[in-house]
């Protein structure tokens, strides 16, 4: 850019080119301020208060407010609150994770190849990434009931017992992670689908003349190894939207039975605009940007790498 | 479908075998593929079917102990009556609609010049916002919402469309998508619409964003489905009903006014979920591109 105008700009006189200069930075000082307001008030103010309101055990409405150091996150590593809430993230992440990566790859390396069901399949799994999650999961809870849904209905057809998969400490988790799943596996398979496009074919046809027989060698020896960075981009996505799973918890469980299914975003949720515990729930805020930085990170990273792949 | 069909090509693979075996092969190959396929999508489709046909059945048919799939009497017009009676269903989907216009128009109007001199104009200051704009792209909007909410109470600006909007007036994601855009636009076109006597803002909204159009549409997709579907941040400035975007209004619904009246329920969600979904099957490819062109975030 900078090469061609000088290129265009040498000819003309010193106090024309002075002049455009001068618009250009007038001009890209206005564009860019109302932008650069808005990131300041929506973005940098609000991340200072935050930062500021979790040294302090500020309430909204308290009349006073002590200045509490760093108690607010020595209390968080000791919160049996917060540690489940960050486990039951953690579980739900391990499982959404496998599952949404899996079957995206799986659903997507066999629909690669078809020419006219292709369509027909992509609108299908790619609907739950386009409908509102608050009325599907209210679906999903009438389905998973334990009387009036289908899923237990079935079961009992089939002679087995009824489930209760929304409370029952031990099925709550798997349940919410399952929805998560039905939720994102369209979304990674139009990424795997891009990803596998962009494999020559002829590097098929040359592994087969090389003794790649079977379907499943060659997806070993080429298809997965030359996916390699779009599965890494898919991983840090998923792992990224499954971290901040809340919709399903607030509408279905709300974190329960028995804080079994109290997530990280929820358990921020209800201090913060519940019982109105501002400065716990900075503290517990800056814990959750931590995490998702740190993914955000590893996927900078992982595109840079793609970038040079 | 193409279900049992021999491919027109001839397969490599079948080299040295009888044409009889590689014909069953592929028979048994595509019967193993579409097998897994319909199972997923029974998966995936099982809520929107259970979804429409609970909305037409009646109560008595819901809380029967032997369920049938297909309802004997078709109860729709009491349901779909009594959602939209009971609840305003109508005003949510309204709400859901100005919303996601007024925050589209502000982040387009507020992106393009930012994005637009940050890839074509020297200015002080430009690598610091870049830079920002960057560092934006990692900050969910869980992160600045205490404080916002502290201060749109403050004002007193609660439960107001602005407080639903204001979050997202910028969007860095918008900013950074449009700037890598106008960066591979000519800069000889913009050098000569200069030398016409062409004004920088003209420049912009009447020469580079039309060229611009694939990507503003993507992006537009991307905005509407996120803020249409966002719970979290109406659910902390919103508690009067008559505000509700439909998902919040969704979740008041489900909690208080119908108790355990699944076919309302259930007709409340057809008609809240409907909006997206026929858009998404009108303009399939557009949707795809834009979820997942955005996908970034």
């Amino acid at each position: 850019m900078m090469a061609s105008a000088v290129a265009i700009a040498a000819p003309v006189p010193v106090v024309r080119r002075d002049r455009q200069r001068l618009i250009e930075k007038l001009a890209g000082c206005g564009f860019a301020f109302p932008a650069f307001l808005l990131l300041l008030l929506t973005n940098l103010v609000p991340l200072a208060v935050l930062l500021y309101l979790s040294f302090t055990n500020y309430e909204l409405g308290a009349l006073d407010t002590r200045f509490l150091g760093l108690d607010n996150f020595r209390k968080a590593v000791t919160d049996p609150v917060l540690r489940r809430s960050l486990a039951n993230t953690f579980v739900y992440v391990a499982i959404v994770l496998p599952g949404a990566v899996g079957l995206g790859l799986l659903i997507a390396v066999l629909l690669h190849r078809r020419k006219r069901t292709r369509t027909f399949y992509e609108v299908v799994y790619f609907l739950p990434v386009t409908s509102t999650l608050i009325a599907m999961a209210t679906v999903w809870q009438f389905i998973l009931h334990p009387n009036l849904g289908p899923v237990n209905g079935m079961l009992r057809a089939m002679g087995f017992g009824e489930i209760a998969f929304l409370s029952e400490p031990a099925y709550v988790l798997p349940t919410l992670a399952a929805i998560g799943i039905w939720q994102l596996v369209g979304f990674n398979m139009v990424l795997f689908l891009a990803g596998l496009s962009a494999i020559p074919r002829d590097l098929y046809e040359a592994a087969e003349i090389d003794g790649c027989r079977s379907g499943i060698d060659r997806f070993l020896t080429i298809t997965w190894p030359l996916l390699g960075p779009t599965t890494m981009f898919v991983i840090i996505t998923t792992s990224i939207t499954a971290f901040k799973v809340f919709d399903t918890v607030a509408v279905m469980t709300r974190g329960g039975p028995m804080g079994s299914s109290e997530v990280l975003l929820y358990a921020i949720y209800l201090e913060g605009y519940q019982y109105f515990h501002m400065g716990y729930a900075a503290a517990l805020t800056l814990i959750f940007l931590a995490f998702v930085l740190l993914f955000s990170i590893l996927q900078t990273f992982v595109l840079e790498r793609r970038v040079h792949y | 479908m193409d279900t049992h069909l021999p491919s027109p090509h001839p397969s490599p693979g079948g080299r040295g075998r009888s044409p009889v075996g590689t014909l069953a092969r592929r028979a048994a190959t595509l019967f193993v593929v579409h097998g897994i396929l319909i199972a997923g999508a029974v998966f995936i489709l099982l809520p929107f079917v259970w979804m429409l046909i609970t909305s037409i059945k009646s109560p008595a048919e819901i809380f029967a102990v032997d369920f049938s799939l297909w309802p004997k009497h078709f109860n729709a017009v009491e349901n779909y009556g009594f959602a939209l009676q009971k609840v305003p269903l109508l005003r949510f989907a309204a709400n859901g609609v100005i919303v996601c216009a007024g925050i589209l128009l502000i982040q387009l109007l507020v992106a393009i010049p930012c994005a637009y001199a940050l890839a074509k104009l020297r200015f002080p200051g430009r690598t610091a916002l870049f830079a920002l704009v960057l560092m934006g792209l990692c900050i969910p909007i869980q992160v600045p919402a205490l404080p916002l909410y502290m201060g749109l109470a403050q004002v007193g600006l609660l439960n107001t469309y602005f407080a639903i909007m204001m979050p997202f007036f910028l969007s860095v994601f918008a900013i950074f998508l449009f700037r890598q855009f106008f960066k591979s636009y000519p800069d000889e076109i913009i050098h000569a619409a200069r030398l016409d006597g062409m004004s920088e803002f003209e420049i912009v909204w009447l020469i580079v964003v039309p060229s611009a159009w694939p990507a503003i549409a993507a992006f537009s997709v991307f905005s509407i489905v996120a803020h249409w579907n966002d719970l979290y941040w109406p659910l902390i400035v919103i508690s009067d009903t008559h505000l509700a975007t439909p998902p919040l209004g969704m979740m008041f619904f489900a909690d208080a006014e119908t108790g355990s009246n699944y076919g309302a329920l259930t007709a409340a969600a057809t008609v809240l979920t409907a909006p997206l979904v026929v858009a998404f099957l009108i303009a399939r490819r557009r949707f795809i591109e834009g979820i997942t062109m955005t996908g970034i975030k």
